[in-house]
């Protein structure tokens, strides 16, 4: 098995990293090995698609098991979206992380996170999973913390690394009973020996916490938005479009794979946490005004709608509809591949913004179009594809989901019945405040005139920033357009899960994808790209040969102002007002508060606005209200006598040995 | 080795050896001079080394008499003497210690000799009947032990409730067949060790405090005496 050998080899580039972070050919050297190394995971994982499934058991690890590895075709595809994901943000490194000031903070945990990420694919026996998992919350944590000077930077570590201890801790329960008194770690030991229907249920929800925490599932999804930002933006691009696929796989891997089968109402379960989260992360990323936290944000909304495909997946499956599960499966993989594609290439965008101006803060951007031509484009594409509109790549997985929820009449539970339309309706909605989010956005960013002198002296990016963004949103189109090539290729991946697959799309005339059947729907990217493409050759032509020749310069109409600002356009916050004012006025509690200065005096008037966040307020400050009780009531035991403590310690033992007796 | 039926003398000596253990245990518990106190400890360990010779000659295990000697030794008369001799040094020797109502004590006591006979024979059931006994009577002489400390302010007091309680200990081992000397060598040592950490630090206790009353310790923490 080869893809074994990348994790060392990314090992050993992370001593490199740390052995010498100062010097400029390390850079070079840490970031090309990586790229190297993704490459291969990228090919071993497409690989493993159709291979038979390779075994590996190595003599390391828990004494009596070993570390096993295994390469199935579930594990290639999270193996090749890891290769792709870590190709792209190593190259994209290659040119951004020149700027870095303290490379020593970042170069030798960046290859150490991609290892722990590929080894957490790879194991198949719990240790190493856990193992790798810490490994890969760890060596994130530390990336997070590289610019921990940044004000709130030490605050989302700290948030961060409680939540991946605490999703570690769920995961261990997770495989504790799923092993059984009889201490089966092995994955193979749990798929020959499926637990009852009380344990499945415990586990089911425990993977739900402790897999949902480190994917960003809304209520565990506040650590996300507060950590992905903080880190260099390479690594906000493989933690909202790796890492976050990584703890999909964890989930799809216990529970369709380890668990058995499932009952009917766990994909209730899911299905409502991923309506939830679809939505609640857009409506936070649509009043976002922080370009980082915004796309950390609507990462959390992509996590919803990988979550619905997957609960609709459940659901089908515990009924024996397969062919709907094998959809619904296929459209949520489609959708995490996407997420990778289009999420890193808006992070990448974001670090190269970030890298010209030194502005994350959208209020203080505006009119990069023209200095930045190359990045704009290339995150257009990105801002389209997420905003799934045809021809890209998100449209065409927003749309298998849709056709998944379609199925639903078939099912005869009525609690399913209701759940899924309701998260179609929230996938729609979802969907518009995504598109509106992207289009402001990027309207913001690149469109209109400079709000701050930095973003009016930004310069392009460098070569390698503008050839991974270019690649990936050539990546976007591509799958965009030839949708059904993806779908057969992910065919081997579903089928293992649900003893299904959808139908053959290639073999379909004029690369047609018809979910179900041809009769009932059926979308062609490529015509749908070929007729926007003649459209807007046909419009170019039509303008430029019916349009006077004659150049006319004249100053443009200036709306009535005489002294047309920056200030006078559209801003971050008035662009979101309505959104703000419809939705988060409730949910949110969003309040705006207009300050005017009494006549005669010569300030601006100001208007701020003040959200709060209901699952913060809701469940984590009291929670930490709680703790914190606690820790003062217990901080009285530090300050007892000596007798007292004798005391404790003969109480406990004569307490612990009555209740043995009455045990007996 | 033999088998040594519950019915014969051996067994009776042995198991009357170990409640003897447990009877100056209850001696401890009352004792309120400090001086008598050491004597009762060396008392605790001369029975002590009484019972692990005798269960090295039924046992047929000459180990067991190095065990035997080493508690003889060390615990009858090196540490005694020694504490003794730190009394006589800090001016104790005439000190009469408070403890809570005696008769409240021992009926803790005897309580606890009950808890630990029900808790170790249904568990010992299938074991080799001199174990048994001797391991639940082991059991009460540790939660003994245990009781001493704390109902004791002495810092010398509870350094013999410790004493006892390693006895205890030391009674068990010796009672279970096929406890290695090392095992028992050992722990011989970190008791000795244990005994010398404590014995400076009472000292320096004394030299800060004035006093080897523990209660001093807890104010200057500034917790409650």
């Amino acid at each position: 098995m080869p893809v074994a050998l990348t994790v060392p080899g990314l090992l050993v580039l992370a001593l490199v990293g740390a052995a010498a972070a100062r010097l400029a050919v390390t850079r070079i050297v840490v970031y090309g090995g990586s790229l190297v190394f993704c490459a291969g995971l990228l090919a071993a994982g497409v690989n493993a698609l159709t291979a038979p499934v390779a075994h590996l058991v190595l003599p390391i690890g828990l004494p009596w098991i070993g570390l096993q590895l295994r390469v199935d075709a579930l594990a290639g595809f999270f193996l090749a979206l890891i290769g792709l994901g870590g190709a792209g943000a190593s190259l994209f490194a290659l040119g951004y992380a020149r700027h870095e000031h303290h490379p020593e903070r970042v170069l030798p945990f960046y290859p150490a996170f991609l290892a722990g990420m590929a080894l957490v694919v790879i194991a198949d026996d719990a240790f190493s999973f856990l193992f790798a998992w810490e490994l890969m919350s760890l060596t994130s944590w530390a990336l997070v913390l590289a610019h921990h000077k940044e004000a709130g930077n030490t605050g989302a570590g700290f948030v961060y690394l409680i939540m991946a201890t605490f999703s570690g801790m769920a995961l261990l329960l997770a495989f504790g009973l799923l092993a059984g008194p009889q201490g089966a770690y092995a994955f193979d030991a749990m798929r020959a020996h499926p637990p009852t229907t009380a344990i499945a249920a415990t586990v089911l929800v425990v993977t739900l916490i402790g897999a949902g925490s480190k994917a960003g599932l809304v209520p565990l999804h506040v650590w996300l938005p507060q950590a992905h930002p903080a880190a260099p933006s390479h690594v906000s691009a493989l933690m909202s479009g790796v890492m976050t696929k990584v703890a999909i796989y964890g989930f799809i891997r216990i529970v369709f794979d380890l668990l058995g089968p499932t009952e009917w109402w766990s994909g209730t379960v899911v299905l409502a946490l991923g309506g939830a989260t679809a939505v609640l992360g857009v409506l936070h990323a649509v009043m976002e005004r922080d370009l980082k936290r915004l796309l950390a944000y609507s990462t959390v909304e992509n996590i919803g709608i990988v979550f619905i495909g997957l609960g609709l997946a459940l659901a089908f499956r515990a009924n024996g509809f397969t062919a709907g599960a094998a959809l619904a499966l296929t459209a949520a993989l489609f959708h995490a591949l996407n997420h990778t594609l289009f999420k890193s290439l808006l992070f990448f965008g974001a670090g190269a913004v970030l890298d010209a101006t030194g502005q994350r803060d959208m209020e203080t951007l505006g009119g990069l179009i023209h200095r930045m031509p190359r990045t704009a484009v290339a995150v257009l594409v990105g801002c389209a594809a997420i905003a799934a509109l045809p021809p890209l790549n998100g449209f065409a997985s927003e749309w298998l989901t849709f056709q998944a929820v379609l199925l639903h009449p078939d099912l005869p539970q009525w609690g399913l019945k209701l759940m899924i339309p309701v998260d179609g309706a929230a996938l729609a909605l979802a969907a518009a405040l995504a598109a509106s989010c992207f289009v402001r956005a990027y309207g913001i960013c690149f469109l209109g005139r400079p709000r701050s002198q930095a973003a009016a002296q930004a310069r392009e990016a460098d070569f390698w920033s503008v050839a991974a963004m270019a690649g990936f949103a050539g990546l976007c189109l591509l799958t965009g357009v030839f949708p059904g090539a993806v779908i057969d290729t992910l065919a081997p991946v579903v089928q293992t899960l649900t003893t299904a697959r959808m139908p053959v799309q290639l073999s379909n005339t004029w690369l047609t994808i018809a979910p179900v059947a041809a009769s009932r729907s059926s979308y062609n990217g490529l015509l749908v790209f070929g007729f926007i493409a003649v459209s807007m050759i046909l419009t170019l032509l039509a303008v430029s040969r019916l349009s006077t020749r004659g150049v006319r310069r004249a100053p443009p109409w200036d709306c009535g102002f005489p002294d047309p600002t920056p200030l006078s356009q559209y801003s971050a916050g008035s662009f979101a007002q309505p959104i703000r004012r419809v939705f988060a006025t409730v949910l949110f509690r969003a309040k705006d508060t207009v300050t005017m200065p009494p006549p005669g005096d010569s300030r601006p008037a100001t208007i701020t606005h003040h959200i709060t966040d209901p699952v913060w307020d809701g469940v984590y400050a009291p929670l930490g209200r709680a703790v914190l009780w606690i820790a003062e009531k217990a901080n009285v035991l530090q300050f007892l006598t000596i007798r007292r403590y004798l005391g404790f310690v003969f109480g406990a033992l004569v307490v612990l040995l009555m209740a043995l007796t009455i045990w007996q | 080795m033999p088998f040594i039926s519950p019915h014969g003398l051996s067994f009776d000596i042995a198991h009357s050896l170990a409640g003897l253990l447990v009877l100056v245990s209850f001696m401890m518990l009352y004792q309120v001079r400090l001086l008598a106190l050491l004597h009762v400890l060396a008392l605790h360990a001369f029975v002590l080394a009484l019972s692990v010779a005798w269960q090295a000659h039924i046992q047929d295990a000459p180990h067991l008499y190095i065990t035997a000697a080493i508690a003889l030794l060390f615990k009858a008369l090196l540490i005694p003497w020694a504490l003794r001799r730190m009394v006589f040094q800090m001016g104790l020797h005439r000190e009469i210690e408070t403890v809570g109502g005696i008769g409240l004590t021992m009926l803790a006591g005897i309580a606890l000799v009950a808890l630990s006979l029900e808790v170790m024979l249904p568990v010992t059931a299938n074991a080799d009947p001199v174990a048994r006994e001797d391991i639940a009577l082991a059991l009460s002489v540790v939660l003994i032990g245990l009781l001493v400390m704390v109902t004791r302010r002495n810092a010398i007091s509870q350094v013999v409730g410790f004493m006892s309680l390693e006895n205890g200990i030391n009674l068990a081992a010796t009672g279970a067949r096929g406890m290695p000397l090392v095992v028992e060598i050992s722990v011989a040592f970190s008791i000795l060790i244990a005994f010398i950490v404590v014995g400076i630090f009472l000292f320096r206790i004394r030299e800060r405090f004035d006093t080897v009353d523990v209660a001093a310790l807890d104010q200057s923490r500034g917790g409650e005496a």
